[in-house]
């Protein structure tokens, strides 16, 4: 059935847009706010995967195992912020760039190192797994379902972090003005720490829960983050709301382009040509998605407030 | 009075909810030396951006020369003689005071599109460039890292470079800023030497500038602007002195 | 005469590099050639690189998708028979320029960090699109069929030749270069680096001077790409891949950017520094990750201004 084949195919596209909105939430806030260009966000991806599932076989718990990896990852960013990052608000998004990718080589090789180049498949937690009936006739996988209640989740506890409490009233403050906030005695230092923690645990959770979809190995990170990059662009910089709407979009753009658009081909030109057309112009309908964001709208769908 | 050089017609500008130009118009006559003053925060600078090019007024009209040149970029208006300098000094700091000069030259010799000669080379740019910097009183100067130069020196080459491209109207936003009272003189007493030559629209703050030069005054509050006139008659307009001036100047 | 520091360094430089081959075939090992030829075909990337990114201030971070496509500008020819050099390297730069060319009427009307990504994202889709070639080999890529042919004396598949071609091509680039940054076109495209609305309230509209500018670098780019897959005999789409376009960027940074010669000192040091730390470790990358960091962090200003003692460069 048509219908129920893209209605799947959807929800597919839903979740991918959980994974991305869950990076780009803290790539958008570490740029929004410190105006950092953090080319290793895709690191803390990678990371969280493996430390989850490394966790999950010494535990024997799925749950334990990503709940774990959350924190554990919050520590490398946190780390990686004091140790590598702190001198890069200064400079230009040239440096921070070059930085940053620095930084990419060097975990990749690490996780290399410790666990090997070759590719780890994780297994759905038997909890998990299998179908449930969505509607009839549409049976869903549970597990991906899952990460779609997840990521609603982490939306809305974001969204009541930076409207509803005093840390979140500091971050918004410390993005329009970050001397005077220095000035009133917050400390503007520790405020960033956080904020480049919480945005670096986030892509933890996303990796940690990627781990029995996608498979975990070096360089994972790296896919994703380009597109998250696309998402954080068209969703607008700096913009919570711009990321969950952007990941959705691109989430779904990239689902469907890929499901969709080689049969969609096939009707139109002969199905070998489809058949090599069909997936490159569904990794490419993304970054055109991109470009025309940037060429009519620059700031974004929901810019946050405007830099000078 | 003389023909009109350069007319702004209900200019509107908004900057969120702030309304930084509020119906301005202003005529400017060819040959004349017209100053625009008003309190900080009355919208001097946005004026300037929108006259230069640089700002997009969401109404109004703008003509140079009886053209209209409200949908032009300031490098055409630039290149139509319509030239500004900038509140805040802005000039290319990693090049020589020539090399900055000598490019405003190349700005106005045709296009850029050569590859081969050096363009330090060309006597067609070096030479009115070391003109302007002369006139300026920055000759001896021309060698040296623009980043280097005292700030003031940087503002006579912000003038100089102005004056390279052969302007029609000069737009200038707070040539003295900043500068102290010796340096203030020199290049007021410059700017006169220009009265006649080059239509000039003055924004400042310095009112002994201002009296010096101006042949005629634009007062701007709030976005509008409430009196124009000859200095003598500024100085006795009523609402000029409670909005601007205060009871116990002039 | 007094003789600056400077043209000491070049003429050095030069000299070492023209020695190469006789000096590989004295001591019978041919490696080295081919590790210098490699070394200078990256030069030349990082040369074209430096134009644009160096004088003209724009981060594009997906010049390595013009070597990608000189590169097939060459294989795919091959592939089918037509191993015509002159033909095959004025495909590669024709198109790479024109790529570009398209490329850069888009980027430009952004900057900052929107222009970075964007650069980026043209290249990945560029980078996937050679991956869906599957007639070429698709993300596996293929090997070169032949050599570009030219006629009489050079003869590609002698590696001497090929060596010197590479090197006239690089000394070539760098004179014309040299004269492009000089001259009025240069001197607009540096102002506009270094002071974008002071260029526009003096009269230059820069989109025109940057646009030519970014089609130039990308030509370059693609006849070194064009080199390239002569050099390696292989080419995948991989040549196309980001990492890649952070690869060329290290080296004009880590040479000096803005300096024309720094990119070849610092093509040469990565280069090395690469085929050093590979030998003592597969784990290479982990070392060479935190030194590109301190390099940011600290050596800004790059090999070549240390070598001569300079102040910086258009920087």
């Amino acid at each position: 059935m048509v219908g129920t084949l893209v209605l799947e195919q959807t929800l597919n596209g839903l979740q991918y847009g959980v994974m991305l909105f869950l990076m780009a939430a803290g790539l958008t806030l570490v740029f929004g706010i410190m105006n950092l260009v953090n080319l290793a966000h895709g690191s803390f991806y990678m990371v969280g995967a493996y430390l989850a599932t490394a966790l999950t076989e010494r535990t024997g718990s799925f749950v334990l195992g990503v709940a774990l990896a959350l924190p554990a990852t919050l520590l490398v960013g946190v780390v990686v912020e004091i140790v590598a990052l702190r001198t890069l608000y200064e400079r230009d998004h040239l440096d921070q760039v070059l930085a940053t990718f620095g930084l990419i080589l060097f975990f990749n090789e690490l996780v290399a190192i410790i666990w090997g180049r070759a590719a780890i498949f994780t297994s759905v937690p038997p909890f998990l797994s299998g179908h449930f009936r969505l509607l009839p006739g549409l049976p869903y996988p549970t597990y991906r379902a899952a990460i779609i209640l997840v990521g609603a989740v982490v939306a809305v506890l974001l969204w009541l972090l930076v409207t509803r409490t005093r840390l979140g009233m500091r971050i918004r403050a410390g993005a329009s003005n970050r001397t005077m906030v220095a000035a009133l005695g917050v400390d503007i230092r520790l405020l960033y720490t956080l904020v480049f923690g919480l945005g670096a645990a986030l892509a933890g959770l996303a990796g940690a829960m990627a781990g029995p979809v996608y498979s975990v190995q070096p360089g994972m990170g790296e896919g994703i983050l380009i597109q998250v990059f696309v998402v954080i662009v068209i969703g607008g910089i700096g913009s919570i709301r711009g990321a969950i709407v952007g990941a959705i979009v691109v989430g779904m753009a990239d689902t469907l382009g890929r499901a969709f658009l080689k049969p969609m081909l096939a009707t139109m030109i002969s199905p070998p040509a489809a058949d090599k057309a069909g997936p490159a112009l569904a990794s490419m309908s993304i970054y055109l998605l991109m470009a025309a964001v940037l060429f009519f709208r620059p700031e974004g769908l929901f810019p946050a407030r405007s830099r000078s | 009075m003389a023909e009109t050089l350069l007319a702004a017609r209900a200019l509107r500008k908004h900057f969120g909810g702030l309304l930084a130009s509020d119906g301005i118009d202003l005529d400017v006559a060819r040959g004349e030396t017209h100053a625009v003053i008003g309190p900080n925060g009355a919208g001097k600078t946005t004026l300037i951006g929108q006259l230069a090019g640089d700002l997009r007024p969401d109404s109004g009209s703008i003509r140079f020369d009886d053209q209209d040149v409200t949908r032009l970029d300031s490098p055409l208006r630039a290149r139509r003689g319509l030239v500004r300098s900038f509140q805040v000094t802005s000039i290319f700091r990693n090049f020589s005071a020539l090399d900055n000069v000598t490019l405003a030259v190349q700005a106005h010799s045709g296009h850029s599109f050569r590859f081969w000669r050096p363009a330090r080379t060309e006597s067609a740019l070096r030479e009115p460039a070391r003109a302007a910097l002369d006139a300026v009183g920055l000759g001896k100067r021309a060698d040296v890292r623009a980043a280097s130069l005292a700030h003031g020196e940087q503002r006579q080459l912000e003038i100089a470079m102005a004056l390279a491209t052969e302007p029609r109207l000069l737009l200038l936003d707070e040539p003295v800023a900043g500068m102290g009272p010796e340096e203030s003189q020199r290049m007021v007493r410059f700017l006169a030497t220009l009265k006649g030559r080059v239509t000039i629209v003055l924004v400042e703050h310095d009112m002994d500038a201002v009296f010096t030069l101006a042949d005629r005054i634009s007062v701007m509050v709030y976005g509008r602007i409430i009196a124009t006139g000859t200095p003598a008659e500024i100085r006795g307009n009523e609402q000029v002195r409670r909005a601007y001036l205060g009871e116990d100047q002039a | 005469m007094e003789i600056s520091r400077r043209t000491i360094v070049l003429a050095a430089g030069c000299l070492v590099l023209a020695l190469v081959p006789p000096v590989a075939a004295l001591t019978n090992q041919p490696f080295y050639l081919d590790l210098f030829r490699r070394m200078m075909i990256f030069a030349i990337a990082a040369v074209s690189l430096d134009l644009i990114l160096g004088y003209g201030g724009m981060v594009s971070f997906g010049h390595a998708a013009y070597l990608g496509i000189g590169a097939y500008a060459v294989g795919i020819p091959a592939y089918h028979g037509i191993e015509n050099g002159p033909l095959q390297w004025a495909l590669a730069v024709g198109v790479s320029a024109a790529v570009a060319l398209v490329i850069g009427a888009i980027s430009l009307r952004t900057s900052g960090v929107a222009f970075i990504m964007i650069t980026l994202a043209f290249a990945q889709m560029l980078y996937y699109l050679g991956i869906s070639l599957e007639t070429y080999g698709g993300d596996n890529g293929m090997r070169l069929a032949s050599r570009s042919r030219f006629g009489g004396l050079i003869d590609l598949r002698q590696p001497a030749v090929f060596y010197y071609v590479v090197l006239a091509i690089l000394i070539g680039l760098l004179a014309l270069g040299r004269r492009l940054v000089d001259s009025r076109f240069g001197m607009v495209i540096r102002a506009a680096k270094s002071n974008e609305p002071r260029a526009r309230a003096i009269g230059f509209s820069p989109f025109r001077y940057k646009l030519t500018a970014f089609a130039i670098a990308g030509g370059a780019g693609g006849l070194a790409g064009a080199l390239l897959a002569n050099q390696t005999e292989y080419l995948t789409p991989d040549f196309m891949h980001w990492t890649r376009s952070g690869e060329i960027m290290f080296m004009v940074i880590l040479g000096g950017m803005g300096t024309l010669f720094g990119p070849v000192v610092g093509a040469v040091a990565l280069l090395l520094l690469e085929d050093v730390l590979s030998a003592l470790t597969e784990h290479w990358q982990i070392i060479l990750g935190p030194i590109l960091v301190l390099v940011v962090l600290f050596a800004k200003r790059g090999l070549f201004g240390l070598l001569v003692g300079a102040e910086a460069g258009d920087g």
